[in-house]
């Protein structure tokens, strides 16, 4: 200590420039490590198991999975998970055209803003305890619109066919609020004088927006896009707050129905759940890796 | 004092779930009871979240077991009693005399020929109707299955539904299954299913469903209960638009909150349907137990001999506004608790619920399949494929 550290002072200064960005990494990285990407590992572990959380582990191998691709609940939830995920797409447009209907100046236009996006503000169990209010069957809004214009009631969270539809109405309302702020703020960063030399060539309307603004928008676009998959493949709260993934099953989710095995009261197949959990992680890896190599791309060519 | 979690002599801690005022209160009157009889221990109560404690419950016998905690009986305590986790208390049960005092919920409390905790508190489930309205439509309580159905189709030829129901959370289905099974097929079939003995294709499983598609099939049901909790079925009974309810004891509070008089309520025992057969009954028990990792198992085991003590019974559940289980407790003076002493006493036996006599996952399964089989009655062979494929699992 202090007395022959001269190597080392003259050793770090050499390389002084390699070393810091991984020291100020370090911290960071190593949490990261520990809470999510050793867990990841240890959930596929997990997956090779008959596991009751509670007594010793019993290796089945793949057993998990065989059973997996021949159970129905869990083709019910694939499927409810690839609507959610088109569905949920509408997002993107939707919040575009709110962000180009408020990208104005009128008088009181930051409240229709705060409005607007006031649903993304609010928790999503409250949003999904709201629907499942408009919906409810004898007093619920929907129910009496619909009683009032058609003469029978349509209870849309009872019925198998219509009730992924109403779960995903309620998560496009806070999430069209998500992706309208994006593009707000993506519109507030257009080159003004690209609009000019547009509208000088004779650009109008739909012209100068397709070419020339939605361009500009990109990063928003892109942005929105990966956060409302995200958003799709992991929808959990809004179905095991408006229907615990009933009527008997027809709503589930792959990842409520992770929880349900797992977690819930009537679960406690760790090992089950795991293997649920293992391909929803393959399912969002595709999509993320996807979106990653694109964004590389677009950075090396700009 | 020792550290807050390590118990010293003299002290248990106890972990129960008793989050609602009412159990909130029983439980600190016999906390309360219990230390005045023995000023030398002391409880260290933990209560709970109802919905948190079933996981909370796994965590916390492994991790750092109480000496006292709160649980349930039949197959709900079976995986902590498999895996080591409860101690046995055979011997409370024969120093205190409860092999006769809680007869009743003794088949209930045994697993491998021992006993593993104590009952304290149970109701009754049976027909809740509205009384006045049977009295209008001149309908007397039906005692056998064509009475309930001949009531059924004058309720519903007047316009009122004959059953009201919410499936959402599932269970309220369950209560249907295992009354329908208990008086086509009998106790100890009932059991022989819930324990996985027997397929769920076979003919006199079928034969229950064939009888509730009776009720079914008319539209003898509520509709779109697919979406509504159980209170939220309360209001069609109260404003007269159902007049009868499947239900446990429990639901009475909440009828006569919504504004119903104690005379416009009746309570029948479900109906009789295989002529001759002994009524077993359906009524659930609440149970206290000692984990196998108790650090004062002395004491607790006092405590447990306390809790199943008639006096400390009667209190309690005049409180609860429930039933004792121990058969020396003073008789409640409450209506339907009357009603219900009288058919459980004379029960030939004891079910425990259908998601507590079969184990979780098939349980799970099995009440999403009576609900679907309440919405599309025509799926049933469907249904019933689905769950023995769950049995073949389940009970490995």
């Amino acid at each position: 200590m202090g007395t022959s550290s001269t190597a080392l002072p003259g050793f770090w200064k050499r390389n002084q420039r390699t070393f810091a960005p991984w020291l100020f990494l370090a911290p960071g990285a190593l949490m990261f490590l520990i809470y999510v990407i050793l867990p990841v590992f240890q959930s596929v572990w997990i997956s090779f198991h008959d596991w009751d959380g509670l007594g010793p582990k019993t290796w089945i191998g793949i057993g998990n999975y065989v059973e997996l691709f021949s159970d129905d609940a869990f083709y019910t939830s694939l499927e409810n998970n690839i609507i959610w995920l088109v569905l949920y797409l509408l997002a993107v447009p939707a919040g575009l055209a709110a962000a180009l209907f408020l990208n104005q100046t009128v008088a009181g236009i930051r409240i229709y803003k705060s409005l607007f996006f006031f649903p993304f503000v609010i928790s999503q169990v409250v949003v999904g305890l709201i629907f499942t209010w408009f919906y409810a069957p004898n007093f619920g809004l929907f129910s009496v619109l619909t009683e009032a214009l058609t003469g029978t009631q349509i209870a849309v969270l009872a019925d198998e066919r219509l009730v992924t539809y109403g779960i995903i109405a309620a998560g496009l309302w806070p999430q069209i609020a998500y992706c309208m702020i994006l593009y707000l703020t993506g519109l507030n960063n257009i080159n003004s004088e690209q609009i000019e030399a547009g509208r000088m060539d004779g650009a109008k309307g739909w012209h100068l927006f397709w070419n020339i603004v939605l361009p500009q928008l990109r990063p928003a676009t892109f942005i929105a896009v990966v956060v409302t998959v995200i958003g799709a493949l992991r929808s959990f709260d809004l179905v095991s707050v408006m229907t615990a993934g009933g009527p008997y099953g027809s709503s589930r989710v792959l990842s409520y129905y992770m929880y349900e095995e797992a977690l819930s009261e009537y679960g406690f197949r760790m090992g089950y759940g795991a293997a649920i959990a293992v391909v929803l992680f393959l399912i969002m890896m595709i999509f993320i890796t996807f979106f990653l190599i694109r964004m590389l791309r677009q950075e090396r060519n700009s | 004092m020792l550290v807050a979690s390590a118990a010293c002599a003299g002290e248990i801690v106890l972990n129960s779930d008793q989050s609602d005022p009412v159990p909130k209160k029983a439980m600190e009157q016999l906390i309360a009871d219990f230390q005045t009889k023995n000023p030398d221990i002391k409880v260290k109560w933990n209560n709970f979240d109802h919905e948190g404690y079933k996981s909370a419950i796994r965590n916390f016998l492994t991790a750092t077991p109480p000496d006292v905690v709160a649980w349930y009986a039949g197959n709900r305590m079976e995986p902590f009693v498999k895996a080591g986790l409860f101690e046995d208390v055979s011997d409370v049960w024969a120093a205190n005399g409860l092999n006769d005092q809680l007869k009743s919920a003794a088949a209930s409390m045994t697993i491998d020929g021992k006993k593993w905790g104590v009952p304290y508190t149970y109701y009754q489930w049976g027909i809740y109707y509205r009384a006045d309205i049977f009295k209008d439509k001149g309908i007397a309580p039906p005692k056998t299955w064509d009475e309930l159905l001949a009531a059924c189709a004058k309720l519903k030829s007047a316009g009122i539904t004959p059953f009201t129901i919410g499936s959402k959370a599932l269970w309220p289905t369950a209560g249907w299954f295992d009354y329908l099974d208990l008086r086509v097929n009998g106790y100890q079939f009932h059991m022989d299913l819930a324990s996985g003995k027997v397929p769920y294709t076979d003919p006199k499983v079928k034969a229950v469903f064939a009888k509730w598609a009776e009720l079914v099939k008319p539209g003898y049901f509520l509709e779109n209960h697919a979406a509504l909790d159980w209170q939220d079925a309360m209001p069609q009974f109260v404003q007269g638009k159902a007049a009868m309810y499947l239900m446990g004891n429990f639901a009475v509070a909440p009828m006569k909150d919504g504004g119903l008089k104690e005379d416009q309520i009746g309570f029948l025992p479900f109906p009789e349907i295989t002529a001759g057969l002994p009524a077993a009954e359906e009524a659930p028990l609440d149970t206290f137990h000692i984990p196998s990792g108790a650090k004062n198992k002395e004491d607790a085991k006092k405590f447990l001999a306390y809790l199943a003590s008639p006096e400390a019974q009667t209190k309690m559940n005049a409180t609860l506004g429930q039933l004792p289980v121990n058969n020396q407790s003073a008789k409640p003076d409450d209506k339907f608790l009357k009603a219900g002493f009288e058919i459980l006493s004379k029960a030939e036996a004891l079910s425990q619920f259908y998601d507590r006599d079969a184990p979780a996952d098939m349980a799970k399964a099995g009440m999403e399949g009576f609900q679907e089989f309440m919405v599309k009655p025509d799926k049933i062979d469907g249904i019933l494929a689905r769950l023995d494929k769950v049995r073949a699992r389940a009970y490995k």
